[in-house]
């Protein structure tokens, strides 16, 4: 589990990170999601003790990160797939990480085996290889140690759609074994796919969190009807107010079964009844508008 | 894809251990060779040392084919490669950005950078040993082709000022990876302070009265050149000279650039 308290970090005038606060639970996946710049990032490193926080705490499993004796075995790290020697095989890098975390040596061709490097391409300098190839490189290094929690930092990126299916799969069984995965995305889709717990930042701060069904549910429910003036009259009467728009579709904050129930006392045929998932997409562009660069597009 | 193995998932670990201190220094120590750069780095202290007994035993006068002199030789490539090892050792985990991972699996710093000091000077004193060994090679080979006995002079003694003095001359390179953290920057301010800066003092002190009483108090590579002349043993004030300039020139920048590695952010 890991617990973040409080945490701010300025440079200078500028505050990157806003009094940010939240939980990452064991057994559930929790997806850190922000456009960029929003300061992911930096309460990633924060985390880890890369970057000092200006104020709060973050803990690990009740601990603090420099407070463990071999972080490695208890907390899988991948920030940044990108940072390692471009002179180094990847088969050395992970090495190296088994070397520091005490590990038996044939962890190294395990690990390189689960995240589908070949033998040859481990045996090629990290300069010549591609991002996607990095970023299993660098998930096998979070990996070796077998640890309960992950950090992730856009471990997507570079990624082929194979490979994403294989990281969420794998994600997804690390979180049902017991373990605590936090992954940062901007990658809308991935979170919504894989994540159980949301929390949204933009501008440092945080501008939603909960589980991906509280968050969806709380937007309400679309319907389409041949005559949608007596399933109105209807939900009126309960004190639930509607909005029909030009195109006959009206929309409502109360779920859906509500909605249907009242239907059929109305005897209204629904052609259409889901929830207004407008998508976490729309939700993310609508909560983030003011941080976004390209400015609001929903 | 291969899925997970369901055994290699969650293996049960047994207590954890605070990782020791010498497995850091293996560890760094093997980062040192196990790249192009590094091992090449590396290579070529053997390689320049082999070349430079070539060198003596081919151009020297007959008569100054002794040790000192192949010792002497060697000496010059080596007080220059063994300090860009020291720099890089420190100045690749910001400039390759390896020390996202490396101060993630080793959250106290001053343990990296201890374990980097200790696999930098086992580096300089492997060094040496090949540089003697060299040495004496090429002084049997010298003595072999000109048909006279090989001369050795110089006492057990003075080999250790000679390693104290390359020590010393791999840590200002060190010092200067640590306080600047850039591999380009500190290479440069190397270069400055060993070639730049000493004939500075020297054209100051040729020209000024008053600084060639300071020069051994001030000039680090002035007060360590009895380190490497296999003449005589130092006296007390050329010791002190090594520490006062040691101080100034090693100890203070080191301690400011441990102050700001400690806080830095590694991005």
């Amino acid at each position: 589990m890991i617990t973040v308290e409080g945490v701010t970090r300025k440079y200078g005038h500028f505050t990157a990170v806003d009094d940010v606060s939240f939980t990452a639970e064991a057994g559930r996946v929790t997806g850190f999601l922000g456009p960029n710049g929003a300061g992911k990032s930096t309460t990633m490193r924060v985390m880890v003790g890369l970057t000092r926080a200006t104020s709060g705490t973050v803990t690990i499993s009740g601990r603090h990160y420099i407070d463990l004796p071999n972080p490695g075995l208890e907390v899988g790290v991948l920030l940044d797939a990108s940072a390692q020697h471009a002179g180094r095989t990847g088969r050395e890098i992970l090495t190296i990480a088994q070397l520091f975390m005490g590990l038996p040596r044939h962890r190294v061709e395990e690990m390189l085996d689960v995240v589908s490097l070949t033998p040859t391409e481990a045996s090629r300098r990290v300069g010549n290889y591609s991002l996607g190839m990095r970023q299993r490189l660098g998930i096998a290094t979070a990996l070796i140690g077998d640890p309960e929690v992950l950090i992730l930092d856009e471990p997507a990126n570079g990624l082929d759609p194979a490979g994403i299916r294989w990281m969420r799969d794998l994600l997804r069984g690390y979180a049902d074994r017991g373990g605590t995965v936090l992954l940062s995305s901007h990658l809308l889709h991935e979170i919504e796919v894989i994540a159980d717990d949301i929390v949204m930042i933009g501008n440092g701060k945080i501008v939603s969190q909960g589980t991906k069904t509280e968050l969806l549910h709380a937007v309400g429910t679309v319907v389409r009807a041949g005559d949608l003036i007596p399933l109105q009259r209807g939900l009126a009467e309960l004190g639930i107010a509607t909005t029909v728009s030009e195109d006959g579709v009206l929309r409502t904050d109360v779920d859906p079964a509500l909605v249907g129930k009242v239907a059929l006392e109305t005897g209204v045929a629904l052609t259409e009844l889901r929830a207004a998932d407008a998508g976490l997409e729309d939700m993310f562009l609508e909560l983030t508008a003011t941080s976004q660069r390209d400015g609001a597009t929903a | 894809m291969t899925a997970i193995p369901a055994d290699s998932a969650r293996t049960p670990v047994p207590a954890i251990h605070r990782v020791p201190l010498t497995r850091v220094v293996k560890v760094e120590l093997r980062k040192m060779f196990d790249t192009r750069s590094g091992f090449w780095l590396i290579a070529s202290i053997a390689i320049s040392a082999v070349l430079a007994t070539g060198g003596v035993i081919l151009w020297a006068p007959d008569g100054e084919l002794t040790y000192s002199t192949f010792a002497t030789a060697i000496r010059f490539p080596v007080v220059i490669i063994l300090p860009l090892i020291a720099i890089l050792a420190v100045t690749s985990e910001w400039s390759q950005r390896t020390g996202l991972t490396t101060f993630t699996l080793i959250p106290h710093r001053s343990r990296i950078i201890t374990a980097k000091a200790i696999s930098a000077v086992l580096i300089a004193i492997g060094a040496m040993v090949l540089t003697f060994v060299v040495g004496a090679l090429g002084n049997l080979v010298g003595a072999a082709v000109t048909g006279t006995s090989p001369v050795w002079d110089v006492t057990i003694t003075q080999c250790l000022y000679y390693v104290l003095g390359m020590i010393l001359s791999l840590l200002i390179g060190f010092t200067l990876g640590v306080l600047l953290r850039s591999s380009t920057g500190a290479i440069v301010a190397y270069f400055i302070l060993t070639f730049l800066v000493p004939t500075a003092f020297g054209l100051l002190a040729t020209s000024q009265q008053w600084f060639r009483d300071l020069q051994p108090w001030v000039d680090i590579q002035f007060s360590q050149s009895g380190l490497f002349v296999f003449e005589k043993s130092l006296t007390g004030e050329q010791w002190a000279n090594i520490a006062v300039t040691g101080v100034t020139w090693l100890l203070l920048p080191l301690a400011v650039g441990l102050v700001f590695v400690m806080r830095a952010e590694v991005k």
